[in-house]
């Protein structure tokens, strides 16, 4: 059986009866048990309920019954995202035995529209990272090159569904999170607009940025994805009403006279050359397909990473205090502790990364520095996002390379967190003003490494951008994952 | 001179549920860790949903208070590690940077004096720690979360107070003006929660916490002058510190120090956006005010010739002038008003002696008909009043249980008449010299007719029989 089609084409295999998804689940299974040695990318495996509901499913269709519109398709889940009866670790030794007792709502949209949910994948903890190598339970590694990182910190995500260990995967992306390892992985990552997606069952690192967004092999069923877990929510104030939007509608609408611009400040200095050339490349096919394609300049994003970082740590600092073991976490008895001493006892299991975050987050918030870093960032945030209005005012979209470098090696950057921040400077954007951006494979390095473009839209022009998106996708013909 | 400001905490306990989830608002009386969700509990992955009808409540309170309500509102968290805070931090509001907060810029005037009020602010009350035993020795602490998250409205004034009395007073309007537009019922234990901050004379700012209820706060205020002055007396500065008020020695006593160094790492709350409170929002919620209690007072002078102090008394308290609203008529009014303020009040001054009576408003409104009628004596009615209060029986029962029929016939009036005019010889002479002296005799009348004896009647046949 062929484990490596799109989603879409699976929804369709099952509705012509070609394959069962008892079958394709316990094939996906196997290929789990596999591969899992060499790649890390579950936490948790689900298989008897995942197996249990396939039958359930299959038995609904040869019925007659109505199913939902995912008709038991395979999916991952990160491990930020809440699951009832499932353990959420958020990769973190805070959480390790940690089992939500809701699902977050994306999940139990998915549930109603007959998803399965295969099983929890692999972060950097908390989501604070862009390799998986921060993950209390060992790294996630790329299938395109063990030796190499994945990308993140949603790496469980991207490379679940590029190794063929689900069909789709659910990822969070709080400056590059689901962009970064979909470019590292070779599949397609969307992180929508701030707003679209409900975050309630998303575990806060930075909740003023974050977005749940879908990962998977195409644009379409990207689009398919989104459709199911987009909308105002009930248990999330800032959701937005998206109206009657359909994002799987005229994805093969072209880019014909659409304009294009290509972000000056993302394509630059400090890009690989491999990068480079696929980014001109991408430009090129775009203007064959009859868009017009020009240069943008964003000086703002200059200082975007200073921004985010700041920002990003002041919300995390906060959202993460509340983890102090006394409600849930792991064993750690409070015999002779008196809160505050038990509380800084526990909170020193948090992993290196989490701690330099909380840390510098803190800082920015303490009295006296408030002015100086948090409301300086916050008027970088406003910069950006007034720039980039006038940007949209000329152009439809705007292109840049999604990382400026190709994959490396795992450990090679990992006491380098500096080098490890800047490399989130083309994704970030996206996050700090709010607008949806995607990640599209394109390439493929000389050392066989993947190479993703990232194409941008204004608030809420998901439409758009997935068509773009599509279309971009129609002029490749990249190879299987090696693996 | 004395300063003295007040941080006044206030439950919006008219509320249905909590302040960002569907908890039940009413927490009280339940099983420990019953009323709570993923949201009170700020387990990893919940989100708060602000509850809209707080922020009107809380709006409210700005309006009644004369606050200015900015056109839009937002919220802060507020950092700090504590057992009975499940997210370990608070939200709340915060006027830093810009006013945000649900009001600010107030007044409230007693006995002529200004009050200002500096800023309101609405935000979830922590949870509930219980020990074994006291704070300081227990080795087992306890935390109940049906409390958390519950609408509370922060009220802070500026330092305008210059005695403990003006604070007591204020606290009974304040009280008053928030049961009167129906946002909180201040007498529920826990409801309204005062901390005060006081200086002398240029000294240094002490504050006083974890005052128990909002009457001790008065007790707490005069400890602490007496406590500064001492200190002055003996030329030892006073520390600016936070002092604890200890209910049981009634003293303050000095806080860790440390506490006051907290900082807060104040940061936008971004899961609740920005509340945009316009114009037309603000009108609606005036005209749904209750009427306020200056002007129900006003109405009671002017429309019912309500004397002003009765009016005073009868227009501050809700469960008393909603009762009078409900049993007067235009003809009765002044009746009502009299029974409610001179003799209903004085059976029940405590919210649990109000819950008790078992009147209604045809109890009294049959009470002041019998007297305006004459069917019955003030003195008689005070008595059925004081039954009816304990049974609930109706006032005819009343009347024949206790035998309280009025005696207004002449026949029989004039057989007491004459029976006190023989026992009576010399003071029947005195009368007949002098007029002041004729109110004895009516009152020998009512004495031997146990006060049923309409005293018109009485004086008529009394002045009758002296000058014949």
């Amino acid at each position: 059986m062929n484990l490596g089609i799109s989603a879409t084409e699976f929804l369709s295999q099952v509705r012509e009866g070609n394959v069962s998804v008892e079958e394709f689940v316990a094939e996906t299974i196997d290929r789990i048990q596999k591969v899992e040695g060499k790649i890390h990318a579950y936490l948790t495996i689900d298989d008897k309920n995942a197996l249990e509901k396939a039958k359930m499913i299959d038995k609904k269709i040869r019925n007659k019954e109505k199913v939902g519109s995912c008709l038991g398709m395979p999916i991952s889940i990160k491990d930020n995202i809440c699951t009832a009866g499932l353990k959420t670790t958020c990769a973190s030794k805070m959480l390790e035995n940690f089992i939500a007792p809701y699902d977050a709502t994306v999940v139990s949209k998915l549930k109603t529209e007959d998803a399965i949910i295969l099983g929890k994948v692999n972060l950097d903890e908390f989501a604070m990272g862009s390799t998986t190598e921060f993950s209390y339970f060992g790294p996630t590694k790329n299938p395109w090159n063990i030796e190499y990182v994945p990308g993140g910190s949603s790496g469980g995500s991207g490379v679940s569904v590029s190794a063929l260990e689900s069909l789709i995967s659910l990822g969070s992306d709080t400056g590059g999170s689901v962009r970064s390892p979909s470019s590292f992985c070779s599949v397609v990552g969307l992180k929508p607009t701030y707003g679209l997606v409900s975050r309630y069952g998303l575990v806060s690192y930075a909740n003023s940025i974050e977005q749940i967004g879908p990962v998977a092999r195409t644009v379409e069923d990207v689009a398919f994805i989104l459709n199911i877990i987009s909308g105002l929510d009930a248990h999330d104030n800032t959701t937005l009403d998206k109206g009657n939007a359909d994002y799987t509608k005229d994805l093969d609408a072209g880019v014909s006279g659409k304009k294009i611009g290509m972000i000056i400040q993302m394509t630059g200095d400090g890009i690989d050359k491999e990068v480079a050339s696929a980014t001109n490349k991408a430009i090129s096919k775009f203007e064959d397909l009859g868009a017009e394609c020009s240069s943008i300049s964003l000086d703002a994003v200059e200082h975007s990473v200073a921004a985010y970082y700041t920002i990003a740590s002041a919300e995390a600092s906060s959202n993460l205090s509340r983890y102090d073991n006394l409600r849930y976490g792991f064993d750690f008895g409070t015999e002779g502790y008196e809160f505050k001493a038990y509380a800084s006892k526990v909170r020193s299991n948090f992993g290196p990364e989490v701690t330099r975050r909380m840390l510098l987050g803190a800082f920015v918030l303490s009295t006296g520095y408030y002015g100086k870093y948090y409301l300086k960032a916050q008027k970088v945030r406003a910069m950006i996002k007034s720039q980039l209005d006038e940007a949209f005012k000329k152009v439809d979209l705007l292109i840049a390379p999604t990382m400026p470098i190709l994959p490396f090696k795992i450990g090679e950057k990992i006491d380098d967190p500096l080098t490890l921040y800047l490399l989130d400077i083309n994704t970030i954007t996206a996050n700090l003003s709010g607008i949806p951006a995607i990640s599209v494979p394109f390439d493929i390095s000389s050392s066989g490494l993947p190479i993703g473009i990232q194409l941008l839209a204004n608030t809420l022009q998901e439409n758009k951008l997935l068509q773009a998106a599509y279309a971009l996708q129609q002029t490749t013909h990249l190879p299987k994952v090696p693996l | 001179m004395t300063k003295i400001g007040l941080e006044i905490h206030c439950q919006l306990t008219k509320l249905e549920s909590k302040l960002f989830c569907k908890c039940k608002a009413d927490y009280r009386s339940l099983p420990p860790n019953s009323n709570i969700c993923p949201v009170c509990v700020g387990l990893p992955g919940s989100l708060p949903m602000l509850n809209r009808k707080a922020v009107e409540k809380a709006a409210m309170i700005s309006l009644v208070l004369g606050c200015k309500i900015p056109e839009k509102i937002s919220f802060f968290r507020k950092n700090y590690f504590y057992p009975d805070l499940p997210k370990n931090f608070q939200i709340t509001q915060y006027n830093a940077y810009e006013p945000t907060s649900i009001g600010s810029e107030g007044k409230v005037e007693i006995e002529g004096k200004e009050i200002r009020i500096r800023r309101i602010q609405l935000e979830e009350d922590p949870g509930r720690l219980i020990y074994e035993g006291s704070s300081e020795k227990t080795l087992i602490t306890l935390v109940d979360y049906n409390r958390a998250g519950t609408p509370l409205v922060e009220i802070v004034t500026e330092p305008d107070f210059e005695t403990p009395r003006q604070v007591r007073i204020f606290l009974n309007v304040l009280a008053d003006l928030v049961e009167n537009i129906g946002v909180s019922d201040p007498y529920i234990e826990g409801a309204l929660r005062v901390d005060g901050n006081i200086s002398l004379e240029k000294g240094n700012r002490v504050e006083i916490k974890n005052v128990g209820s909002f009457r001790d706060i008065e007790k707490a205020l005069h400890f602490e002058i007496t406590r500064q002055q001492s200190l002055v007396a003996r030329k030892i500065p006073v520390q600016a510190e936070t002092r604890h008020w200890d209910e049981a020695r009634k003293i303050t006593v000095s806080a860790r120090s440390k506490e006051e160094e907290e900082d807060y790492r104040y940061v936008p709350e971004a899961d609740i956006p920005v509340v945009v409170i316009d114009t037309n929002t603000i009108a609606t919620l005036q005209r749904q005010m209750p009427e306020s209690i200056i002007a129900k007072r006003e109405r009671y002078i002017k429309k019912y010739d309500i004397p002003p102090q009765v009016a005073d008394v009868l227009s501050s308290d809700k469960f008393y002038s909603d009762l009078f609203e409900n049993a007067h008529s235009e003809t009765n009014a002044r009746e009502i008003a009299n029974i409610i303020t001179t003799d209903l009040m004085g059976f029940a001054d405590t919210r649990e002696k109000k819950m008790e009576l078992k009147i209604n408003a045809k109890h009294l409104l049959d009470l002041a008909d019998a007297i305006i009628n004459k069917k019955i004596t003030r003195n008689s009615g005070k008595l059925a009043l004081q039954e009816m209060v304990k049974t609930g029986k109706s006032l005819s029962e009343v009347i024949s249980m206790l035998d309280l029929g009025h005696v207004s016939d002449t026949f029989s009036l004039e057989k007491i008449v004459d029976e006190v005019f023989k026992e009576e010889e010399k003071a029947v002479s005195d009368a007949k010299q002098n007029a002041d002296s004729v109110n004895y005799l009516v009152g020998k009348v009512m004495k031997k007719t146990k006060g049923k004896a309409d005293p018109s009647t009485t004086i008529e046949i009394v002045r009758k029989k002296l000058s014949s």
